[in-house]
């Protein structure tokens, strides 16, 4: 039995170059047994990269520095070798196989069988020990398609735990889960604590780490900068150590002022292109003006993602209703017109949607922009690079070289680049779907700058968010939504966090009720 | 005081990263420096001969056209099966004018000049390249507004059409052709012609260079020093004349040749300067990001498939001028080289990237070992079974080089 407090794993002076980089500059820390790390840092800070270190990713002789774990010297030839001491890692992206079961993906590649030949009652009895260790109650033979994403996560988790585990690594879980399935995952994580199992957890999420973790280490630019128990320390103090300086405030001080009427919304209405019988979105009217920001809260799934793509001319066959920009009656059909009509889109999912990752930054923040960079057909590389240069450096786009490919960036840093491929169109409305998602600290203040220096400018921005605080602290009016329908218009002054949230768990009726109870308790 | 600096910085940034992009290149020039070397030595020298390099770069044009237009098609993300049998047909069209409609039509009307000769020739040519055109054009438009996959509408392609050219040539050879058809495909560029080529592929190199560099400097862009960018353009210009003198040592350029150069510099400037060329890397790079940001992917879809077409309507031509007469089984199997050759020269199946000069390498490539393996007298069932393995091979390298680097 592991002995509480005893050093599992300590990372002695590692240093990791790459070419023109360097990722880590001599870490050293120590994980005890039995505890639950917290780790966070700016993207782009090295976290990844030492996590690669750990679950032999980048093999022993690829770095410099030393790990002991378990009292011995930890030399990974590869994944295979680190699983097999009880190392896992559960990535941030998913990586499961949508049609295959549930079973089947947990037991990937390590099937219980005999001569090739799969034993299908243990697989599912395994399947089944792992799911209730999880407290995750879908049958063992359902597709992961058919989960939710929150169920997926808890997939990963089973995964991850089938065999000998002594340490689990996390990186960002909760990126994609609403409330109720982060506090499922907080259970699961302290009853596998209980049981001895060692864990380290990535994320930006500072409330969560607050809540699970014993102690947060923080690294900024490849280096440690400290480790403390969770209870010494307070929000802000982290947020000081991830970005090197005193945080301000985590939003800017508003310098916009809401003009004239620019975007008119009125009984817009898409059915549901997967089943015609419901819709997507229902009746929603609102209006945005120049100069502003007008928030969309809601539950994941109630419609807001539909909404702005289709007011984008990008979602939907069947889309009523009618839409007005800056007093003009206008029909979009497609993206073309959209951007012909002044909108951009910035895409709730940069690497899916957003950006082509391959490509360079240069040829990324040009894509939409190339008719006005072109002499007829042709486009005119030196008017290219000079132009998107200019967004590079207004934004401070960081990129290691100028044909840097999206993928060798930071997450923040792809953000921008999707925020600046829209920006180069000039558009009179921008409407931004999660614009902070999984970015870190710094690079969200940024962005909220920028917001807000557009928004003075006077575009009207429309901004989908999961975050409450980024809601609260960024939008002029918030819109919020409850299964496709608009549950309330709320002004700024008038909307809180639990208001928002009663009024997208329970829609119009019931959120206002219940937002009116409290009220009335308070009073 | 920015802004300079800025471009100072951005254009050092570019010179590396050409260079990084350009080792691939590299690589494969080595590549096929080291076959030539190898066939060289075993055929005593044979195969350096200008003789025999003037038949390899002939032997190469047919399939370059095709390779040209793959590019574009891959690099979309979409494959195109039906170049082979769009190329036969579109030969035995030319053919067919030349030798039956046009000459039937010319004695049921009693027009004289439509009989064999230089005017049928065009009218041959323009229908052949019509025909290819259309064709590209339906088949993109079953691929972009039908959402049938180009695999499989390429693959109903290269049924109806090989069906189609049985159909209209009953299966015998369609021939002879006019001597002015005849020597597209088979006549050579004599020494003034040559020359004239040479400068004005000279001329072409510094022109470009330095306009190139007149609109660096026009934006505030760092620019090369003057005589790095002199000296690059002497390099190509060095390697263009000494093509044309070795090629003259023999007959001099071949025509298809100086038709597959001219070709190559339009399409390559196409594909990485015009809007369509961009518009092409960045469906195959992400079609859904593609959409969002506004291009009219069918269209483009459509045009890159008129234009491989129109490649294959070329192809033809010089097909059944090389043969002098249209055959029923014309362009079999043409698909997979151009296929292979866009492969080996780094075209990326994924789609999303890709490069014509590298294609043309890839299709000297496979033409060499047809070349030399035949000098060698190996048995033609060893020549497939060595190319099956060098596509394997440099997709292999290719992969591992890629996952290295990364």
């Amino acid at each position: 039995m592991p002995q509480a407090g005893n050093i599992l794993l300590e990372i002695r002076n590692v240093t990791k170059d790459f070419p023109g980089t360097r990722a880590l500059d001599n870490v050293s820390m120590e994980v005890r047994e039995g505890e639950i790390l917290g780790l966070c840092g700016e993207n782009g800070a090295g976290k990844s990269t030492l996590m690669k270190i750990l679950s032999g990713t980048y093999p022993y002789g690829t770095y410099e520095g030393e790990m002991v774990y378990q009292g011995e010297p930890l030399r990974l030839s590869g994944i295979r070798e680190s699983e097999a001491k009880g190392v896992r890692i559960i990535h941030q992206e998913l990586a499961l196989v949508k049609q295959m079961s549930v079973a089947e993906n947990i037991y990937l590649g390590a099937e219980p069988a005999r001569f090739g030949i799969v034993n299908q009652m243990k697989l599912y009895s395994d399947t089944r020990a792992l799911l209730d260790r999880v407290g995750l109650s879908v049958s063992e033979t359902s597709l992961i398609g058919s989960l939710g994403v929150g169920q997926r996560q808890m997939v990963e988790i089973a995964k991850a735990l089938r065999g000998h585990v002594r340490l689990l690594i996390l990186d960002e879980p909760t990126s994609a889960l609403n409330d109720a399935e982060v506090a499922n995952l907080m259970s699961t994580l302290r009853d596998l604590r209980s049981r001895g199992v060692t864990c380290i957890y990535i994320s930006h999420k500072l409330r969560e780490l607050f809540d699970i973790a014993d102690r947060i280490t923080v690294i900024r630019d490849g280096r440690v900068i400290g480790t403390e128990k969770t209870a010494d320390l307070t929000e802000d103090m982290v947020i000081a150590m991830m970005v090197g300086r005193a945080p301000t405030g985590r939003f800017p001080a508003k310098t916009r002022k809401p003009g004239p009427v620019m975007l008119k919304v009125r009984n817009w209405t898409i059915k549901d292109p997967e089943n015609r019988e419901l819709y997507a979105v229902r009746d929603v009217s609102f209006e945005v003006r120049s100069g502003e920001i007008l928030g969309i809260s809601g539950l994941m799934g109630s419609g807001r993602t539909e909404l702005v793509q289709s007011l984008f001319g990008e979602y939907g066959v069947e889309v009523s209703g009618e839409m007005e920009i800056a007093g003009q009656r206008c029909t979009v059909k497609s993206s073309r017109d959209a951007i012909a009509l002044g909108m951009g889109l910035v895409t709730e999912d940069r690497k899916t949607t957003g950006l082509i990752t391959m490509h360079t930054v240069t040829s990324n923040i040009a894509l939409p922009s190339l008719p006005r960079l072109s002499n007829g057909p042709v486009v005119n590389q030196s008017l290219e690079l000079a132009s998107t240069g200019q967004f590079i450096e207004e934004l401070n786009i960081r990129v290691p070289a100028i044909d840097a490919t999206v993928d060798t960036l930071s997450g923040g840093n792809q953000q921008k680049v999707s925020l600046a491929k829209w920006l180069m169109t000039n558009p009179r409305i921008l409407m931004m779907d999660e614009p902070t998602r999984g970015i870190d600290v710094g690079t969200k203040y940024q962005i909220y700058e920028i917001m807000d220096r557009l928004a003075a400018a006077g575009m009207a921005i429309i901004m989908v968010s999961s975050e409450l605080p980024e809601i609260l602290g960024m939008s002029d009016r918030i819109l919020v939504m409850h299964e496709g329908t608009v549950a309330a218009i709320l002004e700024r002054d008038e909307a809180d966090a639990e208001t928002i949230m009663s009024l997208a768990t329970m829609g119009a009726e019931m959120g206002k009720m219940r937002s009116d109870e409290n009220a009335a308790r308070e009073r | 005081m920015g802004k300079p600096e800025i471009g100072l910085s951005v254009g050092k940034q570019i010179v590396a990263g050409r260079v990084r992009d350009n080792l691939r290149a590299y690589t494969m020039v080595f590549a096929l420096l080291v076959i030539w070397i190898a066939l060289a030595f075993a055929t005593q020298g044979t195969f350096l001969e200008p003789r025999n390099l003037s038949n390899l770069f002939r032997q190469t044009a047919i399939n370059g056209y095709l390779a040209i237009g793959m590019v574009f098609i891959i690099t979309a993300g979409h494959i195109d099966l039906s170049v082979g049998a769009v190329a036969g047909l579109a030969g035995a069209i030319a053919a067919m004018m030349q030798v039956h409609w046009l000459p039937a039509l010319g004695a049921a009307w009693g027009i004289e000049w439509l009989q064999p000769g230089w005017p049928t020739t065009m009218i041959a040519i323009l229908a052949a390249v019509a025909v290819g055109t259309i064709i590209g054009f339906w088949q993109g438009f079953w691929v972009a507004y039908g959402d049938v996959p180009a695999f499989i509408v390429t693959l109903g392609g290269l049924l109806i059409f090989r069906g189609t050219i049985l159909g209209i040539t009953k299966g015998v050879n369609i021939g002879p052709m006019d001597p002015s058809f005849r020597g597209l495909g088979q006549s050579y560029l004599g020494f003034a012609g040559g020359m004239s080529l040479a400068v004005l592929a000279v001329a072409g190199v510094f022109a470009f260079a330095l306009a190139a560099r007149r609109n660096k400097i026009k934006y505030n862009l760092a620019v090369r020093p003057l005589w790095v960018d002199v000296g690059i353009a002497g390099i190509y210009s060095a390697l263009a004349v000494g093509f044309v003198i070795t090629m003259q040592r023999y007959r001099g350029v071949p025509l298809p040749v100086v038709f597959l150069i001219v070709v190559a510099v339009v399409f390559s400037f196409i594909f990485r300067r015009t809007q369509l060329g961009r518009y092409t890397c960045a469906i195959g790079g992400n079609l859904d990001a593609a959409r969002l940001s506004g291009l009219n992917v069918r269209r483009v879809t459509i045009q890159i498939f008129a234009l491989m077409g129109a490649l294959c309507g070329l192809a033809g031509i010089i097909l059944t001028a090389r043969l002098n007469a249209a055959t029923a089984n014309a362009g079999n199997q043409f698909e997979l080289n151009a296929i292979a050759s866009c492969v080996i020269g780094g075209t990326s199946l994924a789609g999303g990237a890709g490069s014509i000069p590298g294609a043309l390498l890839g299709a000297l490539v496979m033409a060499s070992v047809d070349n030399g393996l035949s000098m060698l007298n190996v048995q033609a069932f060893w020549q497939q079974i060595i190319k099956g393995l060098i596509l394997m091979t440099a997709v292999l390298m290719d992969a591992k080089s890629r996952s290295s680097s990364s």
